[in-house]
């Protein structure tokens, strides 16, 4: 059991890193009272970009890591810019804020593939990934070491840097407590000389350059090609905010138990202890789980009050 | 105004199409001319353009019917699929005159939908699930239960396909596709076009209809006015449900005669673009799906003559929704332009 557990574990915590990223993008931007059904897209761009940078880099240095680094930062911008068209919508025109996130998800899907097509004829785009490497002394403590220190990414710290940047900056800075003022009550936060709308701007796109992150995540890490979609990682990440109470800490907990069930189900034939189970029991357990944890939840949801809802300066 | 609204929308769109395929490096205007004789030439190719457009009128449909009641409902995909499934199984296993075996599929196609969206419609009005999260949770409930159940169950030639259905269990007619010289165009789509009449006349004209409107419209004024909202919100999705399964049905025995699995089936997103596009009335939708069908059905003659990715339809398609999703841009022009007409005629007179 011990050996299986230490066996997946790393895997489970690649898996775990670009569902974070996303879902606390996901935080920033419905804290700021915008929902963002559009992660799935954002991620695809961001994939799409990562790869375009970093196969154009490779030709020219084809082993250096910096080159890798320079695509996940394109792609974190080219989320960010793409981020910009829900937010228009959503925060200038008060759009619905749902068929906005649908229409760029579609977009998303749709332009990519069109332009990867347009590159290499099949509408993937391969690259050569991050090597996961062992870190000195911390490996070698007993326990925690062989399940966090080895076989691991750069991008996984990366990553756990922003989530701790991320928590700080949210609830022991001023701009924190003003962004989620804007989700909570944004006539109170707008008497109090708060720019709502600029706030939620920075929401989104704090988002859409997360989102974008995690999509460049997967495909430096454990994918390594771009082919148009990220198997609806997306819209787990929209259901791990909510499992997690739009908390960080609540969001890293639900992102790595969707990481871990995923693992488990994705390994599950090769470990003769989880063979018994049906595959689709283990497959489909996250999302009955993230059903029941809804009901559990809709008691006391801590969703922000004014989410969704378009802000109107003139209405009371 | 809807309809200038959505006309707006659509030439924009294509304008943004044309403006890609120029910086691509492409030719506009050739691509255009064969993505519509792609779809539009000759009968055959209207036929198959109307066969593309049936699931997405279904699935348009269920998408409208439930933005209607006040729901949106994201998980048309798993609808259709698990009703395609359940429709494919009684396909395969029951035995019966063909007309019975069809309409009977068409039932269970229908329920097998219905049950999908049941479950969200009940977290909705029990516990205040937002619907969003949990149909799109019950779309991979759907896919992984598809994915395993059909190699267990239909193995088909391949490992990705369900066995073919008998001819017996499909909706195929002679008459029909050489009426259309040979087109893959079948009895889907007068399912289609049934359910759009009955949808139109059940949200227009009848109490039932009227009710569940007035519970999208405000909940709380619908639970003082006496209607059971609880029971009105699971009802909205049931049937949306339904009609989404009834996509599947026509897509999986009709447009197809097998399901692929590791695959949710795109007409269930595209059934939001031509709510949207429909502004969420029947004939909208219809008119929509019977305009997405075109484009899609046209891609592939387009792909084959020219250099552009046949994936031109689709950012066609996504762009539309964008602007009409942002169709307030038009109104405030459109207001605008009115007031200062209206103030220079006040100048002049």
């Amino acid at each position: 059991m011990w050996t299986t557990l230490e066996q997946i574990f790393p895997y489970a915590i690649v898996f775990t890193i670009p569902l974070l990223i996303t879902a606390l993008g996901a935080l920033f931007s419905e804290r700021s009272g915008v929902v963002n059904i559009g992660l799935d897209g954002l991620m695809i761009v961001g994939s799409f970009m990562g790869a375009f940078v970093a196969s154009r880099l490779q030709e020219q240095y084809p082993n250096d890591a910096w080159v890798l680094w320079v695509g996940l930062l394109a792609a974190m911008a080219a989320g960010m810019l793409f981020s910009l068209l829900h937010a228009f919508a959503s925060i200038n025109l008060s759009a619905n804020q749902i068929i906005s996130g649908t229409a760029i998800n579609l977009i998303a899907g749709a332009l990519t593939i069109f332009l990867a097509r347009n590159m290499t004829g099949s509408g993937n785009i391969r690259i050569s990934t991050f090597a996961p490497f062992e870190v000195p002394l911390l490996s070698s403590i007993p326990i925690i070491g062989d399940l966090f220190f080895t076989r691991t990414y750069a991008v996984t710290w990366f990553v756990l840097l922003i989530l701790v940047i991320s928590t700080i900056a949210l609830y022991k800075t001023p701009f924190g407590m003003r962004l989620r003022a804007c989700g909570e009550h944004p006539h109170a936060a707008e008497a109090a000389g708060v720019r709502v709308q600029s706030m939620r701007y920075v929401g989104v796109m704090i988002s859409g350059a997360f989102s974008g992150l995690g999509g460049a995540a997967i495909l430096m890490t454990y994918s390594g090609e771009f082919n148009g979609n990220v198997s609806g990682l997306g819209f787990l990440a929209l259901a791990s905010l909510i499992f997690g109470q739009w908390r960080p800490l609540g969001v890293l907990a639900a992102t790595f138990f969707f990481g871990f069930a995923s693992t488990v189900a994705n390994v599950s034939q090769v470990i003769p202890s989880l063979a018994v189970i049906p595959p689709v029991v283990l497959k489909v357990f996250p999302y009955v789980v993230t059903l029941i944890a809804l009901v559990i939840f809709s008691k006391s949801s801590n969703a922000p009050k004014a989410v969704g809802e378009p802000f109107d300066s003139g209405k009371r | 105004m809807n309809m200038i609204k959505s006309l707006a929308a659509v030439l924009l769109g294509l304008a943004a199409g044309a403006l890609l395929m120029a910086l691509t490096g492409h030719n506009p205007a050739e691509g255009y001319k064969f993505l519509f004789e792609g779809g539009l030439k000759n009968p055959e190719r209207i036929g198959n353009t109307l066969a593309t457009a049936t699931p997405l009128i279904l699935t348009g449909l269920s998408v409208a019917f439930a933005f209607r009641t006040g729901l949106f409902n994201i998980g048309a995909a798993g609808q259709m699929l698990f009703g395609g499934f359940c429709a494919t199984a009684v396909g395969h296993l029951v035995d019966l005159p063909r007309a019975v075996l069809l309409l009977l599929m068409v039932l269970v196609g229908f329920l097998g939908g219905a049950l999908w969206a049941l479950i969200p419609g009940i977290l909705k009005a029990r516990y205040n699930v937002h619907e969003v999260v949990s149909t799109i949770m019950m779309n991979w409930i759907a896919y992984w239960t598809v994915f395993y159940a059909i190699p267990s169950y239909f193995k088909g030639g391949s490992e990705t396909e369900s066995r073919q259905l008998p001819a017996n269990a499909l909706f195929h007619e002679n008459w029909l596709s050489e009426l259309f010289q040979g087109s893959y165009v079948n009895l889907g789509f007068f399912i289609a076009i049934i359910s759009v009449l009955i949808t139109g006349f059940l949200i227009n004209r009848t109490t039932l209809g009227y009710e569940l409107k007035a519970v999208g419209f405000n909940r709380h004024a619908a639970e003082y006015a006496g209607i059971a909202v609880k029971r009105s919100i699971v009802m909205s999705m049931f049937i949306s449900g339904g009609i989404a399964g009834l996509a599947g049905v026509a897509q999986y025995a009709g447009n197809a005669s097998s399901i692929q699995i590791g695959i949710l089936p795109t007409q269930g997103f595209d059934g939001i673009a031509v709510a949207l596009l429909g502004a969420n009335a029947p004939l909208g939708v219809l008119v929509s799906a019977i305009f997405f069908g075109l484009l899609y059905s046209g891609r592939g003659f387009m792909n084959a003559m020219t250099e552009i990715p046949p994936e031109i339809a689709d950012s066609i398609i996504a762009i539309i929704i964008y602007f009409a999703a942002t169709s307030i841009l038009i109104d405030r022009l459109y207001r605008k332009y009115k007031s200062r007409r209206a103030a220079n005629k006040k100048q002049g007179g």
